[in-house]
Formats: structure tokens, sequence, C-alpha cells
């Protein structure tokens, strides 16, 4: 298990790089889809308005 | 023909009865290009290194300095619309304005680079390819600038955008345009350097007008 | 191509898609990073460091993917006037933007092990980090009109202007002799990538353009979304102002 997380004496190159990695991938994920969520509640708050 | 002789000539009369424009741009090249020593220190051969990079460096800056006015103020009086109308292609109007500006602040820099150079202690080899590769370095400069001029052109905080859009579209142009120089200071042949800065030049002369005709048509509508 | 034109249609169509997207991302991604991490073999020459190529090199091809499909998407928007062409470029605009930011940081990362320094002005390396330039000043030239048609258009002839930037990026390890190394995968001949290295790189590739595909219609959706909002909006503003002056009877 050390062996694996010290890769080799590479550790301070990989596991940050693969960190950046899944950082920015989440962020961008994450960033869509709250945008998504915020418009989606916007939306059926003005239909269920608009029906009343 | 004569109409976009008539357009240089309008944009170098209004240049030349403002005055200050070629004059400004040339007061920040040289001030900026003294800064250097007193930031690095006077050390010749630290300065005779970093010659070619500060002079091109500085003159793509001072480029910049006058770019945001190439269509501002024709836009904001009416007569970028007036000019828009002539049978003049918009295209060739920019091919003028592009003309005018270059001459009015390119070949200014062209001409004071050997000048600033000499103050940075450039070696000798190195004062014709300087000149030659900013003859052929600048008016892509002045192009590729329109582009950036004509698609801020309205936008907020549009100085400060033009120079984020087109600083990086100016990288080919600084890193050739100095290896050249420092080449020619090694003895080695620039042949390569000044081909490849005449190729940008020919490429940019066609796409850049109409890049910016593009982006002015739909500022216009 | 205008059976697509209309956004309803393509609020339908993407809704049966992106599951399924998300899902492939999802699973082709989590394998990846198990591959690339537990299968795959230490390099010969490079130890474990290798193994940064896995994220790296996926990034780097979506980072010219995602461009390339700006430029086509803003020509579609320049010359066929396509409403959602102007939507989907800059849907892909910051995904782009992201992968260039990963491939210059793993880069960057690798470089030093292997290279011996963080950073080196060759010309791969110099286009794309102009390419990530060129993603800000997009995106930040899109924002910067008030009217967002003028923003829209001033965007796609940038995004057009730079894709020359796309050619330099691929065949500059070509032309010029450059510390980064030449393509060893898309290369006319075939890889020149051991296989039990190959996999594991495919299939993040194949999650990274899942991913992409996934976010950039949950993007485009949202654009959508934010005009149907728009309108919505400004006919309440109507509505509301006759009920305020009485109800025309």
């Amino acid at each position: 298990m050390m062996d694996f997380l010290a890769m080799g004496g590479y550790a301070r190159f990989v596991w940050p790089a693969y960190g950046v990695a899944v950082l920015v991938l989440a962020l961008m994920a994450i960033v869509s889809f709250r945008s998504w969520r915020h418009r989606q509640r916007l939306w059926s708050e003005i239909s269920t308005t608009r029906r009343r | 023909m004569s109409a976009f002789l008539a357009v240089v000539q309008r944009d170098l009369r209004l240049a030349l009865r403002q005055g200050s424009d070629a004059a400004l741009v040339v007061a920040f090249f040289v001030l900026a290009v003294v800064l250097f020593p007193f930031g690095v220190g006077p050390e010749p051969q630290l300065l005779a290194r970093i010659a070619a990079g500060v002079v091109w460096v500085t003159a793509l800056l001072a480029a910049l300095l006058s770019l945001d006015r190439l269509f501002q103020l024709d836009y904001e009086d009416g007569s970028l619309e007036a000019l828009a109308l002539t049978p003049l292609p918009l295209e060739a109007l920019v091919l003028a304005k592009c003309l005018a500006h270059w001459l009015t602040t390119g070949l200014p820099l062209v001409l004071a680079a050997p000048v600033l150079a000499a103050l940075l202690q450039l070696e000798g080899e190195g004062y014709l390819p300087l000149v030659l590769a900013m003859g052929l370095g600048t008016p892509s400069l002045s192009l590729v600038g329109a582009v950036g001029a004509a698609l801020t052109l309205g936008a907020r905080r549009a100085g400060v955008l033009l120079s984020l859009l087109v600083l990086p579209l100016y990288i080919p142009v600084l890193i050739f345009g100095v290896a050249a120089v420092d080449q020619a200071v090694a003895g080695i042949s620039i042949l390569p350097h000044l081909s490849i800065l005449a190729a940008f030049l020919l490429a940019a002369l066609p796409l850049a007008p109409l890049a910016a005709a593009a982006a002015l048509r739909s500022a216009l509508e | 191509m205008h059976r697509f034109a209309n956004p309803a249609r393509f609020m339908r169509l993407s809704e049966r898609l992106m599951p399924w997207c998300t899902a492939g991302a999802v699973g082709f991604l989590a394998v990846g990073f198990y591959l690339a991490l537990f299968v795959a073999p230490p390099d010969y020459q490079q130890g474990e460091a290798v193994r940064i190529m896995f994220v790296h090199v996926p990034a780097a091809w979506m980072a010219s993917f995602a461009y390339l499909f700006m430029a086509v998407a803003s020509a579609v928007a320049l010359i066929w006037r396509h409403p959602l062409a102007d939507l989907a470029a800059q849907a892909a605009a910051p995904l782009g933007a992201g992968f260039t930011l990963i491939c210059l940081v793993t880069g960057s990362l690798w470089g030093q092990p292997m290279w011996g320094t963080w950073w080196v002005w060759d010309a791969r390396l110099t286009s794309v980090l102009v390419l990530f330039f060129l993603y800000l000043g997009y995106i930040a030239l899109v924002h910067a009109f008030d009217d967002p048609t003028r923003g829209a258009r001033a965007g796609a002839v940038l995004a057009l202007v730079g894709a020359v930037n796309l050619p330099i990026i691929k065949f500059s390890v070509d032309w010029w002799n450059t510390l980064h190394q030449p393509a060893s995968v898309f290369r006319i001949g075939g890889p020149t990538v051991d296989r039990a290295m190959l996999v594991p790189l495919l299939v993040m590739a194949v999650g990274f353009t899942l991913y992409f595909a996934a976010l950039l219609m949950l993007r485009i959706r949202t654009a959508i979304l934010e005009s149907r909002l728009r309108a919505a909006r400004l006919g309440e503003v109507e509505i509301g102002a006759e009920t305020v002056a009485g109800p025309a009877q």
C-alpha cells in the first residue's frame, strides 16, 4: 500500500496531477449542474405562478 | 483604388492633425526600454543578451496603445457607418485603416528600434536583422490588432479586453522576430525566420480584413 | 441540419441521450482511473511517473477537440445563423478551458521528472498556452457586451481566427525539434504506444469524450432554459402591467 502511494518516488508529481485532473473535472460538472438546477427551479416557479 | 487611398489619406490627415498618437507611442516605447537598465542593472553583457527581446516586447505593447482607437472614434461619431455605406468594400476599408495605422505607429517604431537597441548594447550584427524583422512584423501587428479592435468595438473594458485578445495572437511574431535578431548575432542565417514573418504577414493581409470586417458588420447592425 | 434547429427538439433529444452519456462517462472514467493507477505497468525509463500520461494526454486531446467543436459551431452560427450553434460554442468554451488547464498542469508535473524542468518554451507548450488564452479571451469577449447577440457574433469571429492555432498545436512537434515528444498515437502508420498502455489511454479518452458530451448537452439545455426564462419574465412584466392597470373587460 505504501509502495503504491509512493509511486516509485514520483508521488509528489503523480498525485497532484491526478488531484488537479479530478478537481477540475468535478468542479466543471458541479458548476454546470448547479447552474441547471437553479434555472430549473426558477422555471418551475414561473410555470406554477402562471397556472394559477 | 482611389477610394482606398482616400481612406488612407483621411486617416493619415486625422492622425497628423492630432499629432499625439505617433509621438505618444514612440515616447512610451523609449521610456519603457529605458526602464530596463534601471531594473536589471547596467551590465553591458546582460543588456545585450536581452536587447532583442526587450525591444520587441515593448514595441508590441506600444503598438497596442493606439489600437483601440482604430475604429472607436469613427464608430462613435457615425462616420464608420457612413464609410460602410460607400461602394468601397468593408475589407478594403479595414486594410486602408491598417496601412494608416502602421504608417503612424509601426513605422516610427521600426525607425526608433535601432536607436533603442543601441541603448541596450545590442551587438553590431543585430541591427539590420532587427530593422528587417520589425519591418516585416509590425504590419502584421497592425493587421491582427485591427481584428481585435473590431471585435471589442463597443465592449465593456474594451482597451484591456483588446490587449487580452491580441497579445496571444502576437506571440508567433514575437518569437520569430526576436529569434531573427539573436540568431544573426550568433552568426546563423536568419532567412527561415524572416520567411516565416513574411508568411505570417502574407496570411494576415487577406484574413485579418475579412475577420475585422465581419466583426465591424456585427457592430454596425 | 435544420431538424435540430428547434430548441424543443434538442431538449427532447438531449433528455434521452444525457443519461447514457453520463453513465458512460462515469463508467469509462472509473475503469480508466483504475487501469491507469493499478493495472498499467510502470515504464522502463520513467517508472511510475508515466501514469500521468493517462490524464495528461486525454486532457490534451479534449482541449484541442473542444476548440475544434467551438470553431465549427461558430462557423455554423456565422454562415447559417443556426440558433443553437452560438449556444453550443459558448457551452463548450469553459469545458475546453478546463481541459487545457488540466493538460498544462499535468504536463508541467510530468515534465519535471521527465525533462528536469517545469516549463520550456517549445512550440507545443507555447501553442497550448496560447490555446488557453484564446479560451479565456473568448469567454471574456462574449460576456463583454450588453447585447448578447453582439457578444455571440464577436466570439464566433474570434473562435475562427484562433482556429489557426490548432494545426500549429498538432504539427508543432513534427515541424520543429521540440522537447515535447512527437505524436505516438494519431500518426500515419498507427500508434507506437505499447498495448498495455494504449488500452487505459483509450478508455480514459472515451471517458473524457463522454464527459464532454454530457456536460455540453447540460450546458446547452441550461442556455435554452435561460432564454425561455428571459422570454417568460418579459411576458410576465407585460401581464403584470395589465393586472395593475385593471383587467381589460
